[in-house]
């Protein structure tokens, strides 16, 4: 039992990278990207090309990855998403949904339907012996920590910079902030890019420690979403338990029979859906 | 009188095809408090959006030291010294009293308005800093509104409506302090229902009735029958009760 709990939660933190960029996203611009799990598919060709084509390790292509994703994030948002947003959230929705399009065949084209995964030089294999016989993955452990590190860093963003503070007013009020002097369009280009550093992160450990094909995205997008939900939308510690519930109950369901996990993750979600919509901790507070 | 600080010409404002404004003319002085006044839907507020940026205006139609901004981003006005005090405070709900305030100060121009003057002004604010801003109590938040605007450190200074919603003692401590400000240059326009409070605490008064201006002048020159035709119309019949419209 102890050895599922502890699966659960390193899947939960992997969960919680795909999520926190859609918990950003939502939090400051109210907009719900439907192509969260393309662009983390995105990111793991990225990688995947970085490693191949330029021969560098994981680490190397992950250090590329993460500001060209933020400037990818912040041209997207500028050029693109910022015409979307507005009261009605049907045109964000229509536009994501279109690019989730546009990635999945673009990169059909490109790299075939064949999975493919990133060579981690053994840390895939790699594990660390705990007391009482257990033993977990070097690589899952990694991806915890980064979700741990990448969930405080942002609510500390969030709660205790100016940046963040300029986050919450235009998400408050997008008119008054603006005339307190804030480009809220500048604002929404940052929370996109901050929010591409994340999902380039999780492209790269997804890529790491599986297969990718071009069709994952809306599976990896269902994660995401029941992750943020479940938390309550908007707030990072939230997504990250969330993420924890979801992980926990798909490994419980793994345990029982191995085609149940998926499934037993999305009765969850169904469950919180029902009896709490708003989430476990809805909002982004400072 | 100084020279004019703020200048509106011919003004016109449009929500899409709706015309709001109808050839506007309007001046402001330095240290001088204008109020405006005029029934709902008369056009006082559009016009303080045209002056803020937030309503698009043509460049020339308002001038700053006869520099035109109508029609600028917000934010490129209020870094000219044009801050407004918005209509019902509108504070940000996710941000504490000390950081509403501190957002004021994102445009920040040089000059006295600091935290702590705005502390001093407003002791009861220092005290719930820590508080989130809609926490407070409706005269507390209008406080919190006027100090965030003053952050900016602005020339002219826009209030939307202070006295709605508040109890008349909240009303006066609030409008008490308005000579503070023009005492050290600054000048303040005032929209204000309230038609005797709007000539208190002005020099001069504009009413404004279906986009236009239908009546100006000192304030302690106009009589409440002058008012009355402007605020409703020649031949309304209606006249203004003590201390409301």
């Amino acid at each position: 039992m102890i050895e599922t709990l502890l699966q659960g939660l390193l899947l939960g933190g992997l969960y919680c990278l795909f999520a926190l960029g859609q918990s950003l996203m939502f939090g400051v611009m109210r907009l719900t990207n439907t192509a969260q799990g393309d662009f983390i598919v995105l990111a793991s060709y990225g990688a995947i090309s970085a490693t191949t084509l330029l021969a560098v390790n994981p680490t190397v292509a992950g250090l590329v990855l993460v500001p060209v994703a933020f400037a990818f994030g912040y041209a997207l948002q500028r050029f693109v998403l910022s015409g979307t947003l507005g009261r009605d959230p049907l045109p964000s929705l229509v536009v994501t949904f279109g690019l989730s399009i546009v990635i999945q065949n673009a990169l059909l084209e490109v790299f075939s339907a064949d999975p493919r995964s990133i060579e981690s030089g053994g840390l895939a294999t790699h594990s660390i012996a705990l007391p009482g016989d257990l033993a977990v993955g070097a690589l899952p452990l990694l991806i915890f920590a980064t979700a741990v590190v990448c969930t405080a860093a942002l609510q500390w963003l969030f709660s205790h910079t100016s940046l963040g503070r300029a986050f919450r007013a235009v998400s408050d009020d997008r008119e008054i902030a603006e005339l307190m002097g804030l480009d809220s369009q500048r604002i929404f280009a940052l929370a996109t890019g901050i929010a591409f550093m994340v999902i380039a992160l999780a492209g790269l450990f997804q890529g790491l420690r599986t297969t990718v094909s071009p069709a994952d995205g809306p599976l990896l997008l269902l994660f995401a979403f029941e992750a943020v939900i479940i938390g309550g939308m908007g707030s990072f510690w939230g997504t990250f338990v969330g993420a924890m519930v979801l992980g926990i109950t798909q490994q419980i369901g793994f345990r029982i029979d191995p085609g149940w996990g998926i499934w037993f993750g999305h009765l969850v979600f169904l469950a919180v859906l029902v009896v709490r919509p708003q989430g476990l901790f809805p909002k982004t507070r400072g | 009188m100084s020279s004019t600080l703020l200048r509106a010409q011919q003004l016109t404002a449009f929500y899409g095809d709706a015309q709001a404004l109808f050839g506007i003319d309007f001046e402001l002085h330095a240290g001088e408090t204008v109020a405006i006044i005029g029934a709902n839907g008369a056009g006082k507020s559009s016009f303080l959006k045209c002056l803020t940026g937030l309503l698009r205006a043509p460049r020339e139609a308002i001038s700053l030291d006869g520099q035109g901004i109508g029609g600028l981003p917000p934010g490129h006005i209020v870094k000219r010294g044009v801050a407004m005090v918005p209509e019902g405070r509108r504070l940000f709900p996710s941000l504490s009293v000390q950081e509403n305030l501190q957002m004021g100060a994102f445009a920040r121009r040089p000059g006295p308005w600091t935290l702590e003057r705005l502390f001093k002004m407003f002791p009861i604010l220092e005290r719930k800093r820590h508080d989130p801003g809609t926490s407070l109590s409706g005269g507390q938040q209008q406080m919190v509104a006027i100090g965030r605007a003053l952050m900016s450190n602005p020339r002219v200074l826009l209030c939307d409506e202070l006295s709605l919603g508040l109890a008349p003692i909240v009303i006066k401590e609030i409008y008490d302090a308005l000579p503070t400000l023009t005492g050290e240059g600054m000048s303040v326009v005032v929209v204000e229902q309230d038609v005797t409070v709007a000539q208190r605490v002005s020099q001069r008064v504009y009413c404004f009735q279906e986009g236009r201006v239908a009546l100006q002048g000192r304030s302690d020159a106009l009589t409440r029958e002058q008012i009355s035709e402007a605020y409703f119309g020649l031949g309304s019949g209606l006249s203004l009760s003590e201390g409301h419209p």
